[in-house]
Parts: C-alpha cells; structure tokens; sequence
C-alpha cells in the first residue's frame, strides 16, 4: 500500500496545473521537431522509395496517411476515455483536460481516415463507400467524437459538462474493439488486419518502415497537439491564481 | 483507495460491462444483418433471400471469365472453391477485377446457380508487397523452395 500511496502522490504532484504547464512547455517543441522530421522522412520514404505493390500499384501509397490515421482514430478515443474515466474516479482535473483536448484532434485523424478511404475505395474497390461493418463502425467513432464536443458546450456549468461526457466518453470506448475486429467479426468489403494481427504482419519491410515512421509520426505529433491545447485550457481554467498572473505579466 | 473513489470506479466499470453487453446482444441479434456478403457456399444452403437483392462475394473462377461482343457483359464464375456461382455483369469492372481476384457482387439470383449483377466490387487482401518478391515467391513455389520464399518476406 506504501508504493501504491508515493505513486499517487507522484501523479498527483505531477498533475498539479503548475507543473504541468512548466514540464510540458519543456516537451512541445521536442515532440513537435521529432514529429516532423518523421512524417517528412516517412512521406519521402513512402512516397518515392517504398515499391509499388503487387496487385494495387501506386494506389496503395494512401495506406501511409489512411492507416496511421485510422490507427490514431482509436488510440484517441481510448486515450480520451481513459483520462475521462480517471477524471471521473480520482478527480484530476489535467485528465479532464486531456480528454476533452483530445476530442477535436480525434475527429480530424476519423475524418482524415475516411476520407483518404473513401478515395482510396473508388479505385481499388470501385465505390466510395459501403455499408460493411468496418466502415460503419468508424463513422460512428466520427459520431461519438462529434457528440462528445456537442455535449461539452451544450452543458455550461463546466463540471456538470467534464461528468457528462467523460460518461459518454466511457460508453463509446465499446466501439473501439468493435471496429479493430469488424473485418473479423463478420464478412466485410474492408481488408482484413495487416499489421496488428498476431501472425507476422503481411507487408513487405521495405513498405512497413516508412508506415511505422509516420505511425509514430502521427503519435508525436499528437502528443505535442494536444499539450499546446491542454496547456491553454489549464491557464484559462488556472486564470485566477497566483502563478497565472505571474505567467501574463511577465508576457504582457 | 477511499470509498467514494471505489464506488465511481465501481461505477465506471458497471458503465463499460452493462454498455458491453447490450452491444454484444444487439449485434449477435443482428449477426446476419451485419454481413456485407453471402459466400456461395451460403447461397447454395438457401441463405440467399429469393427474388431479393443480396451481395455475393468470392473469388473470380480461374478461366471462367468471358466478355460479349458488345464489350460490356462479362460473364464468370464466383467460387469460393467449394461451391460456384456464374454470374452475369453489364458495366465497368473495377481496376482489380481478375481471374483469382476476391470479389463481391450485388443483385438478384435467377435461378439456383445464376446471379445477375447490378454493381461489383473487388476485395483486395491485406497482403502488401513488391512485384519482384512476388515473382520470387511464385518460383519458390513452383520449386517447392518453401524456406527461401519465407526469407524473402522477412528479410
């Protein structure tokens, strides 16, 4: 119980708005660099050094911004349900800020997946878009994420708002598994799994490389995304103490 | 932990269990209504809805493909190598459709082993990888060089 209680006390030290807003400050332009650097080696490698495919030819290029994009989709989500859900039992307040800091950057990684998907489809499969079960789970993510943003600024009184949707936030993480094995659970148009699948993946190494890159990529240049958000909403949140004040006047 | 932070944990995990399982019933109801496609195999145990429009979905039968004169109607056989479905199509076919190609069909049956086609679709695998490892695999292949080909992949 003694190691449980010192890491307790570790992260709450550590969520404190203050130092928060001091450590992550330190950590955006190292998350920021690092995530371009790899999306800008990784396009390049994607782009004009990986080889065609077999079957789809160049075509098949969009899967280095439609699966990492797809792949970050989820990874939001649980990293949005998550923070709510440790929001809602041990109250820290930075979790609640993550979360509803992640919702919009999530939205835009599910908009960016089903579009490049869509383009993707009509080529290679000959449609835009089909009703299978691997498609419409992933609107649905773009649904949940959408409502959770609705509902945070439907509800004014904020607290009342951060409860409600890191409810929301917790009922929709049952989509996540859902759309991971909908290629699996029933017949669908969308491919099966080529990476995340327990055998060794079905991808060439010359082509998984410059996907991993912007994979990882796309993770970075999240984290740094959602800590410039996060950051802004512990000042505006932190606004009337003492630290704050120092911070604005020193940039005043 | 104290006891209001275990009855919200306690909470939140009744949240996740009780979502869970209403979607796990609501989707086990729906089981056959969520399948995109029927496989011939299906349609041939009389899955198929009659005089309905269904999808059906396998591999293009190797050497089945045949054009008409007018150079739109293709007739081929859907197969999933147990069963096979002939199948008749008047449009444009998609990039990927070919002989050993998956591919998935939309229309009506005509009798019990035709299929008129409104819309095709081609599935394409997961597999991703160089035409020139692909010739290599097809040589090992034929050489029964099993070991080298799997190298190939890995490197």
């Amino acid at each position: 119980m003694n190691i449980w209680k010192s890491v307790m006390k570790f992260i709450y030290h550590f969520a404190s708005p203050k130092h928060f807003y001091r450590i992550s400050g330190k950590m955006i332009p190292w998350l920021g660099w690092l995530a371009a650097i790899l999306l800008v080696v990784g396009s390049i490698d994607g782009l004009f050094f990986a080889p065609v495919d077999y079957q789809q030819g160049d075509s098949y290029r969009i899967i280095f911004i439609h699966v990492p994009a797809a792949w970050m989709s989820m990874f939001i989500y649980m990293v949005m349900a998550t923070a709510g859900a440790i929001g809602l039992i041990w109250k820290i307040k930075l979790a609640d800020v993550i979360a509803s800091s992640s919702a919009p950057i999530g939205a835009a990684f599910t908009f960016l997946a089903l579009v490049t998907g869509a383009i993707w489809g009509k080529p290679m499969w000959g449609a835009w878009w089909v009703w299978d079960a691997r498609l419409t789970s992933e609107l649905i993510l773009l649904f949940l994420y959408l409502g959770y943003m609705a509902l945070e600024s439907a509800i004014e009184d904020p607290r009342a708002a951060t409860r409600a949707c890191a409810i929301l936030a917790i009922v929709g993480v049952i989509n996540i598994p859902i759309i991971h094995y909908s290629v699996e659970w029933w017949n669908t148009l969308h491919q099966g799994a080529t990476v995340t699948k327990f055998d060794k993946p079905s991808i060439h190494i010359s082509m998984l490389i410059p996907l991993l890159l912007m994979a990882i990529g796309f993770k970075l240049y999240y984290a740094s995304v959602v800590l410039v958000r996060a950051r802004n909403k512990v000042l505006y949140n932190e606004q009337n103490n003492r630290w704050v004040k120092e911070i604005v006047q020193a940039n005043a | 932990m104290n006891p209001k932070r275990k009855n919200r944990l306690i909470l939140v995990l009744l949240i996740l269990t009780g979502t869970g399982l209403a979607v796990a019933l609501g989707t086990m109801a729906l089981k056959e209504n969520i399948q995109y496609y029927l496989s011939p195999m299906e349609v041939k145990a009389g899955k198929a809805p009659p005089n309905h429009s269904f999808r059906l979905a396998g591999l293009v039968g190797v050497g089945s493909v045949k054009r008409e004169k007018d150079g739109l109607t293709t007739h081929f056989d859907i197969t999933d190598n147990v069963e096979t479905i002939t199948v008749t199509y008047t449009g444009i076919l998609p990039d990927l459709f070919r002989e050993g190609q998956g591919i998935v069909a939309t229309g009506k049956l005509t009798d019990g082993t035709h299929f008129r086609a409104e819309e095709v679709l081609a599935k394409h695998d997961e597999t991703y990888m160089p035409p020139p490892v692909q010739d290599a695999l097809d040589k090992a292949e034929a050489s029964k060089a099993q070991d080298k080909a799997s190298g190939a992949m890995t490197q």
